[in-house]
């Protein structure tokens, strides 16, 4: 069966894929929808959802559009997502790759040094990071990537170590590659389902921290982003609920939407381990 | 005979839409009388294990019985619920699978799983219990029985596990065993007891025995009635010894003629230039250890030498644990040995430095056991027989030729470079292993355990493939395998190995015909149908 038969079977990963569809186009075309962006006040405040015509959800504390926040926001949260989860795979798939297919020594150092970070609560690391680096757009990903690579290479070192033991290895190494050449052409590429995987619900963490991190007023302070609104908002819930509540709902979905796509790519990746059941 | 403990009349499994065939198993008939053992044998997909696995309700997700009935104690046990079928499992019909290693619960006590199949179907008290499992423990003769039922499953060989799980099927004295080729994974010598334990128990308690195999010696060994399938219907069937003697389905005879018969070869003769000589080797592993605890050593090879002329097959057999599969994997240098030499056409393979190695790596190839593990899921088979050429040096395009006729030679046609493993068959993606090692103009092939996952057809036809192209090319191969009768078939020599100890080493006829060493007289005489190969095809020369 195809990649996407199998995928397709899961409906909530296509019901995934559609919402994150949907919030990419936004993320996109935010430009065309708001010209004037985030920030311009176009109204007064504390304007309920669909009191005045073309303000569908209303305005924020300073008279701002909080739909052209939420899809300017969309941008940002998309952005801090992808590019640090790359980032986290650039740093946890080598160093993990290497500790696990080389081992002895290499294998200790690198995962003391791993676990070096994994003691340290993320979220706490991410705002310390931040704090020292002032806050911008550059520091909050990089902080978010810091805190996210332990358990890609964890897993990649496991995985590694699992496939090394293989009988082609064994095969490649009696033909003569060298060791980087089996690693990086015969290990490597029979590792990538789980790694996929991982980073779909990578993103979705990065989303979630880099709200978190807004929400306490370390975000970029030239950037509207999800958490930034929710943070701005939060001393009005009781007045103006509209306020928290659709950026709120826009995270919700949006690592909703990621989740789902991580376990459908899951079943379709490795179908003999998805759950039995399911016709 | 009037009154059989189960029959089963016309039945069908039915397979999933878009399976390789309508049925698992098509419109089967047969009858089972008490203490008797009926053999099932057949090859992989022959459907030889989904009428047990009916009998027993435990058919896989989306395989259902379609017709036919199975009365047993006058009732269709198809058709009842599930807590119906649940009182008859294990009660009735007890069943043992092949897999000693890992049929058991790995974190509980052998006794506690035995007790278990009591308290499952509410009997005796829970001292009672103990009791029960304790005599149990005996009576498939455990050693030391007190002290197994406070052991861990992981304590015990597989030989062991296979006697535990025997005494949990018993527990309830069940009028029914069903068998799933429970000496598959063992040993021959333990294959050997575990078969007679069958044979004793079923005089002792009188029950009846489906026995499902492939191995047509173990049915000699055990059979009072044979069954023979394919494709899920039964093409011959009879009593052991008309089966086996006089066999009336081509099917049948095809599988019996694709048995390696004890029949000896006879040997090439030996030139002295060696392809391999092996000088005082030794391997010891240490595992655990730590602070305040001593390691455990195990001597996987000790002071081992031998040689293998060019163009000889040296076979080298043994239990698993011998150490026979480091021996090979010490000579590709997979694994490094303590000391001694490996010299293979004057260069001593042990003592090269890593990049010395690989320049001299193509010098000896290898063929795998598994050959699902074998072949890199990702990569077209191209790829997989020029990736160690080109590295070695020949250009590209020749390294692509040679894979194309490679393909040829041993019987997949050129076209097959270009498709993936999984489009393969086993004995298929086999044969790919042995192109992947000649690809590389090796001056000697080790193939480790390379027939070993193949059906009995299959096996035949990959061991002509090994017999015509070592007639053809010269080769010089050693040999690895736990089956004697594989091994007779196509080596010269043979060496016995045990405990890291080569035993013996000799000629095929003399070890065969003349084992001097008592472990050598003992696997020999642990070869399931040993007799009945003698009758049908006397060891001569």
């Amino acid at each position: 069966m195809s990649f996407w038969k199998r995928f397709a079977r899961n409906r909530g990963a296509v019901l995934g894929l559609v919402l994150l569809l949907a919030v990419i186009v936004i993320a996109l075309i935010a430009p065309m929808l708001y010209p004037r962006g985030p920030w311009p006040m176009v109204q007064r405040p504390f304007l309920a959802p669909y009191t005045v015509d073309g303000l569908p959800l209303g305005t924020d504390t300073l008279g701002r559009n909080v739909a052209a926040g939420l899809v300017y926001g969309a941008q940002v949260s998309l952005l801090v997502g992808l590019i640090s989860t790359v980032m986290a795979l650039l740093i946890g798939v080598p160093l993990g790759a290497a500790a696990g297919f080389y081992g002895g020594w290499l294998d200790e150092g690198a995962m003391r040094f791993t676990e070096f970070f994994q003691t340290i609560p993320n979220f706490a690391l991410a705002i310390v990071l931040v704090a020292i680096l002032e806050p911008s757009l550059t520091s909050i990903t990089l902080s978010i990537a810091i805190v996210s690579w332990p358990p890609v290479a964890r897993l990649v070192r496991a995985e590694v170590m699992s496939v090394s033991k293989r009988e082609y290895v064994d095969a490649a190494r009696l033909a003569g590659l060298s060791n980087l050449r089996i690693l990086v052409g015969q290990v490597l590429p029979n590792t990538v389902s789980p790694i996929i995987v991982m980073a779909s619900l990578m993103v979705a963490t990065a989303i979630l921290l880099e709200s978190s991190l807004s929400f306490l007023g370390l975000g970029d302070p030239n950037i509207m982003s999800w958490g930034y609104q929710i943070g701005a908002a939060r001393t009005v819930i009781r007045s103006a609920w509209w306020l928290s509540f659709f950026p709120g709902l826009a995270i919700v979905l949006t690592v909703l939407a990621l989740n789902l796509i991580g376990e459908g790519l899951n079943d379709a990746l490795n179908p003999h381990l998805s759950r039995k059941g399911r016709t | 005979m009037t009154n059989p403990v189960l029959s089963i009349e016309h039945l069908s499994i039915k397979l999933p839409d878009g399976a390789d065939r309508q049925f698992a198993v098509d419109d089967c008939s047969y009858t089972l009388d008490k203490g008797e053992i009926l053999c099932v044998v057949g090859e992989s997909g022959s459907g030889k294990s989904m009428t047990a696995n009916a009998l027993m309700g435990l058919l896989p997700e989306g395989v259902s019985v379609g017709a036919g009935r199975a009365v047993f104690e006058g009732k269709d046990i198809l058709r009842q619920s599930e807590a119906e079928s649940q009182n008859l499992r294990g009660a009735k019909i007890a069943m043992i699978f092949q897999e000693p290693m890992t049929a058991l619960n790995p974190l509980m006590r052998i006794g506690d799983q035995i007790s278990e199949v009591f308290e499952a179907h509410k009997r005796h008290t829970p001292s009672e219990r103990r009791k029960r499992a304790l005599d149990l423990v005996r009576e498939v003769d455990l050693p030391d029985p007190e002290k197994i039922i406070r052991a861990y499953p992981f304590q015990l060989s597989g030989g062991q596990r296979q006697r535990a799980m025997i005494a949990m099927a018993l527990a309830l004295e069940p009028q029914i065993l069903i068998a799933d080729e429970p000496t598959t994974a063992l040993d021959v010598t333990t294959q050997a007891q575990i078969l007679k334990l069958i044979l004793d128990l079923r005089k002792k308690r009188d029950m009846a025995v489906i026995f499902i195999t492939h191995d047509f010696g173990v049915v000699a060994e055990i059979a009072d009635k044979v069954l023979v399938m394919r494709y899920g219907k039964i093409v011959e069937r009879g009593t052991a010894d008309a089966v086996l003697k006089n066999p009336q389905h081509d099917y049948t005879k095809h599988l019996l003629a694709a048995i390696p018969s004890g029949l000896v070869p006879q040997n090439a003769e030996v030139q002295n230039s060696p392809a391999l000589e092996v000088k005082a080797l030794n391997k010891v592993f240490r595992t655990g250890g730590g602070f305040m605890k001593p390691h455990r050593e195990v001597c996987a090879i000790d002071n081992i030498s031998l040689s293998i002329a060019k163009g000889e097959v040296l076979g080298l057999v043994g239990e698993s644990g011998s150490g026979k599969s480091t021996l090979g994997r010490a000579v590709v240098r997979l694994v490094t040995p303590d000391s001694g030499q490996i010299l293979v056409g004057g260069i001593d393979m042990a003592a090269l430095s890593e990049s010395e190695l690989r320049r001299a790596r193509y010098k000896v190839q290898m063929v795998f056991q598994d050959p699902y593990a074998s072949l890199n899921p990702r990569h077209k088979i191209l790829r997989a027989l020029t990736d160690g050429p080109i590295a070695k040096g020949v250009a590209k395009e020749q390294a692509r030729s040679r894979a194309r006729e490679l393909m040829e030679i041993v019987g997949l046609g050129s076209d097959a470079v270009d498709r993936f493993p999984h489009e393969f068959s086993g004995g298929q993606r086999q044969r790919i292993g042995i192109a992947r090692a000649l690809a590389m103009d090796p001056d000697l092939i080790i193939a480790d355990e390379a027939v070993s996952a193949l059906d009995v057809s299959i096996q035949a036809q990959v061991l002509d493939l090994l017999r015509e192209l070592r007639s053809q090319l010269n080769l010089s191969i050693l040999f690895i395998t736990h089956d004697l009768r594989v091994a007779a078939q196509l080596c010269d020599r043979i060496a016995v190995m045990q405990k890291g100890n080569l035993v013996e080493i000799g000629p095929v006829s003399d070890v065969f015909l003349n084992p001097q060493n008592d472990y050598t007289q003992r696997l020999l005489a642990a070869v399931p149908g040993g007799g009945w190969d003698l009758a049908k095809a006397p060891l001569s020369l």
